[in-house]
């Protein structure tokens, strides 16, 4: 399968290397279970005051973003999307109080497809007539709605073992207190079989995450009830807890954080000194996503076929079951290698991290990368005591202000890396920055080009911008600031559309889907006028008053100079005026058409735009086919 | 090809101060001339070595002078020979003189090529220059270097210049001269001087491959509409991969000699319907993947449709240079340089990178780099300000993530962790010592392993080998060379401080999670000697006596690790009972194992509790308490079926512990080895 057939995402040297490709270790199942009382529905207002959302909403709208997410990243997947303190019912187990939604061709929890894509879009427009807000669980009521809702999102994830799937509830809610309005035996009796429910679920592998929604003035307290259900106690979890928002941005961030599951790369064992070694786990939290595999079809039947690589000898045509030999011709010569003699050249050392040192930050140029980043965390999981020999050391790099450098002797490409600490970074929404060591990949001298040397101006100095110059610079600098700046605030443009298109086709929709694209400069913040009378101050400074002038001049001065197009106009003029004299109807009628010399016919076909290449016969049939005859 | 033809005369010093580090000269001159024969099979190289007792160059015989300097190949086309010629420099005997080298370096290409392949003639000279040159016949060596230069521009060849000093060497008065006098070449021409210190650097610092560099975008650079920046931008960092190597079939019989030995590569698409069914290409469409679905799209259609920006280089703005961690760099980096020759855009460049400098600045840009390309690419600016004269300010640039390629995993925050995972305060001092002098940027000494200097050790080690192989077609694959050994592991003579190494692990304590026991067979400490760590991986028993038993003290073989425990009670010195206590209890332990059980499993766990039992009993020198169980085992065979475990222990060759194991026993090595066959006939 070809991953990148158009090489869309391929610039120059982009590899086909397992590197990028992340292993599909396992999958995930995830039940969206979305609160749909009437309490989420009532407009929230927005900082700015002008709109008002509500809660349901923006769980839609969130949901929305990571199921786009999905299918592109994580297509094998599977989903269910499912709605509690509904008024209408649709569940395996026939309960009251609980939606499950779906489309055609699709099972409850199953991939997500374009066409659940786009009915969920539009969700909202139908919902109170289809299916309804009502608060079930109220003095009087028998009906736990709650409950109901955890029992049917652990039905829809009895498929897969627990082993081999990971299984997920995410739940949304602004109630934080389900059972306030009932009091009494039934309430505890409630709370018991509810608390025991989602106990049960936990049992049996699935993990039940909350994304509570704060409702203005009020405070989600996650002590009243959630705590327990959610298993707040065991010990990772009080560090995730999101904060509750009640903005879009946030909860989209907040579900984008939590969407894709943690997966490790490998196990590391990180050498230090004498021969003592720690585990690490490496993460791969940077990669370019790329659009996913294409397949061959049977134009005919849109069948997929499957694609055959079969190793024939040239000489003999017999046919190859394992990789043959390798070659290098050398010295005249054919120099013939194993596959395993091979693998045993890259073979430096085991597969292990070896710390060789410490530097200081400075030593590590902005051009010593090669490829994006691991991320290293410690595991005591195998061996005791791996964290805190870890943890030490990223406390002394931090302080020191020091990278590790290490050898990663990976059996492809045994490398040189830095392992530089990062420290916690958070903000009001949670982690930004997990803290622990990123592992950058360095070149070697083999794969560093000394460009600008090659570029010496041999005899005189190069120029450097004065003072004054640079004075001006900055102050450019100052004004065209990006004040909060994040590095992944765009969107990839091209696969943003390249899935814009399939889903469009998907659905056959006709219309092409309009994306925009984040990455252009903001044109209307550069035509403010103190930005541009900063760079034009700029522009004097380093170019000149008469800088354009100069330009257009000297453009104009090329244009003297070369003049290529302008006797190429030239002559075209001159063509024509010269063939429109002759009649070349009657010349061709007569057969007179080859008693003109050569330089005459191709007046005419410089005139008629034609090609003037060739013998004086292919120019005249050229001629008489374009009269016509 | 031809165009890129060149010629380049490596000048060595082979003198006596240089003996130490002319193995590497060796090596990284004779790697330089194998990529040669196969990327740059038109290229030209010469030998010339100075420092030697004998002369032999062309100056000398014309006009005398030139001494010590011998021309051992003369410019020509690259061949096997070059290769030999550099892995057998002579060892000189007098101190060399650059100067006459570079001199008679010239001179050789002079009379080559006169005035023709300009820029295409490079000087490598790799020398000490720890003694003094000779002063020349009139004016001062300075004016010696300038005529030198003028004669070096006029022909446009360029000069490589690799000093070599060993670190903490005493500073001269001559090297400081000879040093100011190499200066000056890459103040005149177009030269570059490099000094190492270390045999690996050295090996990293000649420019072994000539790669014309190719530029990945000219044009504007726009900061808005109004104003632009003509830069040329070129790939900084690409690796160098391994060769590509083509496929070879040894199918052909031996005595066709014109077999071509060549392999095709079929691809076929078959129908999944019907699998001899091959679907031609004109019947075949791409389809993409979106979700479960697969939707087909023809090439037309998809271009009219497709993402097409427009090509540009576009200035978004620019941020403080904290906003952007260093981790997020996505790929190989580039370089912007301004126009060549253009003095407007080289000091418009200097402007901005200075001030970046100056205001810790950076700025993002948005890059299309050809028509038609299909993405963006959004990435960060970076100044580069040059420390040279002769060379404009540039910039850097790296490539970000767009938002789908970052996934925002959640760890847990170290202060959250519970206390045992955090280092105590006498820990973080020994690790802050740890840090401070494991130090590879020493001041007085120059940065070890600088990525700049440091060769890539696989193409090193394959192009040996195919040196090696064209010689002697059945070599092994060499071991790592031993200078490159110090990028995989910690070298000692880069640390004065050895105690630091010993040190600093004592500090803490690591211990195997007895939980996981089972599941990881790794030995975390591992035996100096062991570099493979399979061994111990696939063999159970050859997990470290000495450190297990270090950990805890066994006092009987428990079901987990019965073999483990065996070896820390065989191992505890503290009182003799317990070797005699631990082989009987492992002897109850497999007894109880083969009565219990007779499935397959619990045989193999049996034969590893056997083999270590063996195994201990010879260290411990009881053979015969092992060879007694063992014939009562086959005894007890008669009652229970024991027959495939006898089979399992043949295969594993655990035999009775013969006399010539272990002295004490009684069993000579004939009877040892037939034991289990024996007992196999016996039975039938």
């Amino acid at each position: 399968m070809d991953l990148d057939p158009e090489g869309i995402f391929r610039d120059d040297s982009d590899s086909d290397d397992e590197f990028y490709q992340e292993k599909e270790a396992s999958k995930e199942l995830v039940v969206y279970l979305v609160d749909a009382s009437p309490k989420m529905f009532a407009p929230v207002p927005t900082d700015e005051g002008g709109t008002k959302e509500t809660h349901f909403h923006i769980a839609i709208n969130s949901i929305l973003q990571s199921l786009k997410a999905q299918i592109i990243g994580r297509s094998y997947d599977e989903v269910a999307i499912c709605f509690y303190n509904t008024k209408e019912k649709k569940n395996l187990q026939d309960l009251s109080g609980v939606y499950v939604f779906n489309v055609p061709e699709r099972e409850w929890l199953d991939r997500p497809t374009a066409r659940l894509i786009k009915e969920f879009s539009s969700i909202e427009e139908s919902f109170m007539s289809n299916i309804g807000s009502r608060y079930w669980i109220v003095s009087g009521s028998r009906d736990n709605s709650l409950y109901n809702a955890l029992w049917v999102a652990q039905a829809l994830l009895r498929k897969g073992s627990a082993k081999t799937v990971s299984k997920r509830i995410l739940l949304f809610t602004n109630e934080d207190d389900p059972f306030g309005s009932i009091s009494g035996a039934i309430k505890s009796d409630m709370v018991r079989t509810t608390l025991q429910r989602a106990k049960d679920a936990q049992d049996l592998g699935i993990s039940i995450e909350l994304l509570p929604f704060r409702r203005p003035d009020e405070e989600f307290d996650v002590s009243i009830f959630y705590a327990e259900l959610i298993g707040l106690e065991t010990d990772e979890i009080p560090n995730f807890l999101p904060s509750a928002s009640d903005k879009l941005e946030d909860m989209t961030d907040q579900l984008r954080k939590r969407i894709f599951k943690k997966r490790k790369v490998k196990t590391l064992t990180f050498s230090i000194a004498n021969g003592i070694s720690i585990e690490v786990n490496t993460y791969a939290l940077i990669r370019p996503t790329l659009p996913g595999a294409i397949m061959w079809l049977d134009s005919v039947t849109n069948l997929p076929l499957k694609n055959e690589r079969s190793i024939i000898c040239a000489d003999t045509g017999a046919l190859y079951q394992a990789p043959p030999k390798r070659f290098q011709p050398y010295k005249n010569e054919i120099i013939k290698f194993s596959v395993n003699e091979l693998s045993e050249i890259k073979k430096l050392s085991n597969n292990h991290l070896r710390l060789l040192g410490f530097k200081p930050l400075d030593c590590l140029k902005d051009y010593h990368n090669l490829r994006p980043s691991t991320f290293i965390f410690p595991t005591d999981e195998e061996i005791v005591g791996s964290t805190r020999i870890f943890i030490a050391l990223h406390k002394s790099m931090l302080r020191l202000r020091r990278f590790a450098l290490a050898f990663h002797g990976s059996s492809t490409h045994p490398q040189l890396v830095a392992l530089v600490a990062q420290d916690e970074i958070t903000s009001a929404n949670g982690q930004v920055e997990p803290p622990g060591m990123h592992m950058i990949y360095l070149p070697y001298s083999d794969d560093i080009r000394h460009i600008e040397e090659d570029h010496m101006a041999a005899d005189d100095n190069a120029s450097r911008a004065t003072d004054e110059q640079i004075k001006k610079a900055s102050a450019l600098l100052r004004r065209i600031d990006l004040k909060n700046f994040s590095v992944c605030q765009f969107t990839n443009p091209a696969l943003q559309r390249h899935y814009g298109i399939l889903q469009a086709l998907a659905l056959g929709e006709d219309e092409m889907p309009d994306i925009k694209d984040e990455t252009v400069p903001d044109e209307e913040g550069m035509a403010r006028p103190g930005i541009v009378n900063v760079i034009q101050e700029f522009k004097n400074a380093v170019y000149g008053e008469n800088h354009d002038q100069e330009e257009d001049e000297s453009a104009a001065g090329r244009g003297h100079a070369s003049g290529a197009s302008k006797k190429r106009k030239e002559m075209t003029e001159a063509a024509a005026k010269e063939s429109s004299s002759r009649d070349w109807e009657e010349l061709a009628e007569n057969g007179k058409l080859k008693d003109l010399t050569v330089a005459e016919l191709k007046n005419y076909l410089i005139m008629h735009k034609l090609p003037v290449t060739g013998k004086k016969e292919t120019l005249i049939s050229r001629i008489l086919t374009h009269l016509g005859k | 090809m031809a165009r890129n033809r060149e010629a380049v005369v490596l000048l060595l010093d082979v003198g006596p101060s240089m003996h130490g580090v002319l193995q590497e000269v060796e090596k990284v001159c004779s790697m330089l001339v194998q990529k040669k024969l196969i990327y740059g099979k038109s290229d030209e190289v010469a030998v010339v070595v100075f420092g030697t007792g004998e002369t032999n160059n062309e100056l000398q015989k014309e006009v005398g002078g030139y001494e010590h300097v011998v021309v051992l190949r003369n410019i020509k086309v690259v061949d096997g020979e070059a290769t030999d010629t550099l892995q057998n420099l002579p060892r000189g005997t007098v101190p060399g003189d650059f100067m006459d080298a570079i001199v008679v370096g010239i001179d050789m290409l002079i009379k080559k090529f006169g005035p023709t392949n300009k820029g295409k003639q490079r000087l490598c000279l790799i020398t000490d220059a720890k003694y003094p040159i000779k002063d020349p016949y009139e004016g001062t060596k300075k004016d010696q270097v300038d005529a030198i230069c003028q004669q070096m521009k006029a022909h446009g060849v360029k000069f490589d210049c690799i000093v070599y000093r060993e670190p903490g060497a005493m500073r001269t008065s001559v090297m400081d001269e000879n040093d100011h006098l190499l200066d000056l070449f890459s103040k005149r021409i177009v030269a570059r001087t490099v000094h190492v210190d270390s045999p690996l650097s050295l090996l990293g610092a000649l420019r072994t491959r000539n790669i014309m560099p190719v530029t990945v975008f000219r044009g504007d650079m726009e900061i808005s509409s109004n104003m632009k920046i003509k830069v040329w931008v070129y790939k900084k960092t690409s690796e160098e991969r391994f060769p590509t190597l083509k496929m070879y079939s040894d199918k052909a019989p031996a005595s066709d000699k014109f077999a071509t030995h060549e392999v095709k590569v079929d691809f076929e698409y078959k129908s999944i319907e019907d699998p001899n069914k091959v679907i031609p290409p004109e019947q075949r469409i791409k389809g993409y993947r979106y979700g479960p679905q697969v939707v087909p799209i023809s090439p037309a259609e998809w271009e009219a449709v497709k993402f097409k920006p427009e090509k540009s280089v576009k200035l978004l703005g620019f941020t403080d240079a904290s906003n952007i961690l260093r981790h997020y760099y996505m790929k190989d980096v580039y370089i912007f340089i301004p126009e060549p020759g253009n003095r407007k855009a080289i000091v418009a460049v200097s402007a901005i990178a200075r001030a970046m400098k100056e205001m810790n600045k950076c700025a993002i840009l948005r890059c299309v780099w050809r028509q038609g390309q299909g993405n963006v690419v959004i990435g960060v600016l970076t100044p580069n300000i040059s420390s040279v004269d002769n060379i404009p300010d540039s910039f850097y640039f790296n490539v970000l993530p767009f938002a789908e390629d970052v996934r925002e995993f959640q760890f847990p925050s170290f202060d959250n962790l519970p206390s045992s995972y955090h280092p105590s305060e006498e820990q973080q001092e020994a690790a802050d010592n740890f840090v401070r002098m494991l130090d590879l940027a020493p001041s007085g000494r120059q940065e070890i392993l600088q990525p700049d200097f440091t060769p890539n050790p696989v193409l090193e080690r394959f192009y040996r080998f195919l040196e090696l192989r064209s010689k002697q077609p059945d070599a092994d694959v060499p071991p790592l060379d031993t200078s490159l050994k110090m990028m995989t592991e910690q070298s000692p003579d880069v640390f004065s401080d050895q105690k630091l190494l010993i040190e600093f692990p004592k500090h803490f304590e690591l211990k195997e999670n007895p939980k996981k026991k089972k599941s990881s067979r790794r030995a975390w400490r591992e035996k100096p000697s062991l570099s493979n760590e399979e061994v111990s991986a696939k063999d159970p028993t050859a997990s470290n006596l000495l450190e297990y038993s270090s950990d805890k003290k066994v006092e009987k073989i428990g079901n987990q690790n019965p073999i483990q425990d065996f070896e820390a009670m065989m191992a505890r010195r503290d009182s003799s009972k317990w070797v005699r206590k631990a082989i009987e209890e492992m002897q109850n332990y497999i007894a109880n194992m083969l009565e219990n059980s007779h499935e397959q499993d619990a045989f193999q766990k049996a034969v590893e509790c056997l083999k270590a039992l063996r195994k201990g009993c010879i260290i411990e020198q009881e053979p015969r308490e092992f060879n007694r169980f063992l014939i009562e085992l086959k005894d007890k065979r008669k009652i229970t079926n024991l027959a495939n475990f006898f089979d399992l222990l043949l295969s594993n060759k655990i035999t009775l512990i013969s006399k010539e194991e272990a002295a004490d026993s009684d069993v000579a090595e004939e009877e040892a080895k037939n034991f289990p066959v024996k007992a196999e006939s016996a039975s039938q």
